[in-house]
């Protein structure tokens, strides 16, 4: 069970972490600075096991992996939003960042107690009584969330097992 | 038999491809530069395997070059050792990563080229498909030379007419992301047709290719023609033999149809591409920084638009006027031509190669309150350094005006 933090639609990669803190690649450092022009108190005040919920195409922008790493870093169990942008999308399936892609999402309100079963796809909503389905992620998507990201999937595997 | 992008992942998969089909490919080239290679090292040194074939892999400085900071030096340092280390022979730093990829000739109609940067896209012009990927699966892809995609749907922009004097196609292209919208082509491939792209010269073609990303497109293709051969053979190091194809009886998820007959200049407003109106609505408003540059408008047809316009003339005492060409050869042309004497008679910084303002890095980074006009893609919050600074998005012709007035001018009256 963790808290919602609600944002809005179209977050950027900018929004999520600023480029020009992009210099390291320190997963802790970069969680320091996560939404901080946006929402300054985020990266103090978050706790593991927390959620968060935004509206439509979350992460457009750049194709830097930092965001994707900056929300891991802080703790996050996982992020829901109605659509992703894709490269973030991508990049948040290749380090491991659990993301469920959930329409009705947007009724969740800031600070909501949310509780997610990822295997089942089920985010539950306490506060306000009320269970969502998330969409489910394709079959060959679902080989590299369960090995913990697509670096750990070819420490194992050839790529080929992918698609076959 | 199919879209654009069907056409290229068939003849690269020796099958059928058909939208919603996931498949692995092989690619051509695996493109990364100084901001995003530290964390494919990273990757790739978890993997554990060798790299597969060293040619294959591009590295670029342009994000961060030369280094305004100790970070950023010790960053490209890293980076030098280790390409030594891998045997990597395709390293540049001669400006913006996406044209010195086409100048140098990685990009090639009917390519598959991957890079860890969202603009990658750019390369659809010259009808090759590439996309942006994060730098895991840059790392991953060193590696094992594939990548996977899911075949995407591919929305029709049919774009008909002839722009009107001091109309270009940047303008064309907010209008478009204006219609769209920021995730108007999410998940989706675009495909650009029609009467006028086929009568467009290949620098403001890349433009529509350049900002698909900025729809939310996975690519931005345009079928190549006598434009892109020629080109390729006059501007870049490709070398011939290319393939020529396009659609074959394609079946589009949407047709968008534009006249552009009656456009007129465009421009996005702060802090959202989508954002956009007549450039008319919003003249007269104070400009602090005006920034020519990035992979989306520093070609030297731009710089040549924006120095027709500067020739003669002086920027306002009070806006910094910054013109950064998108590589050393443009710059070379540009010196060779003139241009380079206009900007610095006209009152302009003139900055190296790269693409560091853009991304608030180093060379045009914004203070609170202030206001930027600029040719680049993006104009979020935050993007060019204070979060309290606001950014505007144009053509190089809107700039070159907007710098002369200190406040944003129609183009126009200035041709």
């Amino acid at each position: 069970m963790g808290r919602a933090w609600k944002f809005g639609e179209n977050l950027n990669t900018d929004e999520i972490i600023p480029a020009r803190y992009n210099i390291t690649i320190d997963e802790k450092e970069l969680a320091a600075k996560a939404f901080c022009e946006i929402r300054p108190e985020f990266a103090a005040q978050v706790q593991p096991g927390d959620v968060i919920v935004a509206g439509r195409n979350f992460g457009c922008g750049s194709s830097r992996e930092h965001a994707a790493v900056a929300i891991r870093g802080t703790g996050v169990q996982c992020v829901i939003a109605p659509s992703f942008a894709r490269i973030f999308f991508r990049n948040a399936i290749n380090i491991g960042l659990p993301i469920l892609e959930c329409p009705q999402a947007v009724e969740i309100e800031d600070g909501d107690q949310i509780e997610v079963n990822l295997s089942r796809g089920e985010i539950r909503n306490l506060s306000q009584g009320k269970v969502y389905p998330a969409n489910p992620l394709p079959a060959f998507v679902l080989k590299i969330v369960e090995a913990g990201g697509l670096v750990r999937f070819l420490r194992e595997h050839d790529i080929e097992e992918l698609t076959s | 038999m199919g879209t654009l992008v069907e056409e290229i992942f068939s003849r690269r998969a020796g099958r059928s491809v058909r939208a919603g089909e996931i498949i692995l490919l092989d690619v051509d080239t695996i493109m990364s530069h100084d901001n995003t290679t530290p964390l494919a090292i990273k990757a790739f040194r978890e993997i554990g395997k060798p790299i597969r074939n060293p040619d294959q892999i591009v590295i670029h400085f342009d994000h961060a070059y030369p280094a305004p900071n100790l970070l950023a030096a010790e960053n490209q340092q890293k980076i030098l050792r280790f390409m030594r280390e891998q045997g990597i022979r395709h390293f540049y730093h001669h400006g913006v990563c996406h044209q010195v990829m086409i100048e140098e000739g990685f990009v090639r109609p009917g390519g598959v080229v991957i890079g860890a940067d969202s603009h990658t896209v750019t390369y659809g012009a010259l009808g090759c498909f590439s996309t942006g990927l994060g730098s895991s699966e840059i790392g991953a892809a060193w590696v094992t030379g594939k990548c996977w995609f899911r075949t995407p749907e591919t929305i029709l922009i049919r774009l008909e007419g002839q722009t009107a004097p001091g109309v270009y196609s940047k303008d064309v292209m907010l209008y478009l992301a204006g219609v769209l919208g920021m995730d108007g082509a999410t998940y989706r491939a675009l495909e650009f047709e029609g009467s006028y792209i086929r009568n467009l010269p290949m620098h403001e073609r890349l433009v529509f290719s350049n900002m698909s990303v900025e729809l939310g497109a996975k690519c931005g293709l345009i079928a190549p023609d006598e434009i892109t051969l020629q080109y390729l053979a006059q501007e870049t190091r490709a070398q011939p033999p290319f393939e020529v194809f396009r659609a074959e009886q394609p079946r589009y998820e949407r047709v968008v149809e534009i006249d552009v007959s009656g456009l007129e200049p465009q421009i996005a407003c702060h802090p959202d591409v989508d954002q956009v109106k007549p450039l008319r609505e919003v003249e007269g408003l104070p400009i602090d920084e005006v920034y020519i540059g990035t992979c989306t408008n520093a070609r030297y047809e731009d710089l040549e638009i924006a120095a027709g316009i500067l020739r003669g003339r002086q920027v306002h005492r009070f806006t910094r006027v910054l013109v950064t060409p998108a590589s050393q050869t443009i710059y070379e042309k540009a010196m060779q031509n003139g241009l380079i004497e206009v900007f610095l008679q006209a009152g302009c910084t003139v900055n190296a190669p790269g693409c560091g303002a853009c991304l608030g890095r180093h060379g045009g980074v914004l203070a609170p309150g202030e206001r930027a006009f600029t040719t680049m893609n993006r104009n979020f919050i935050g993007r060019m350094g204070s979060s309290e600074a606001e950014i505007y998005l144009g053509s190089p012709a809107a700039a070159a005006a907007t710098a002369l007035e200190g406040r944003i001018t129609d183009p126009r009256k200035y041709l």
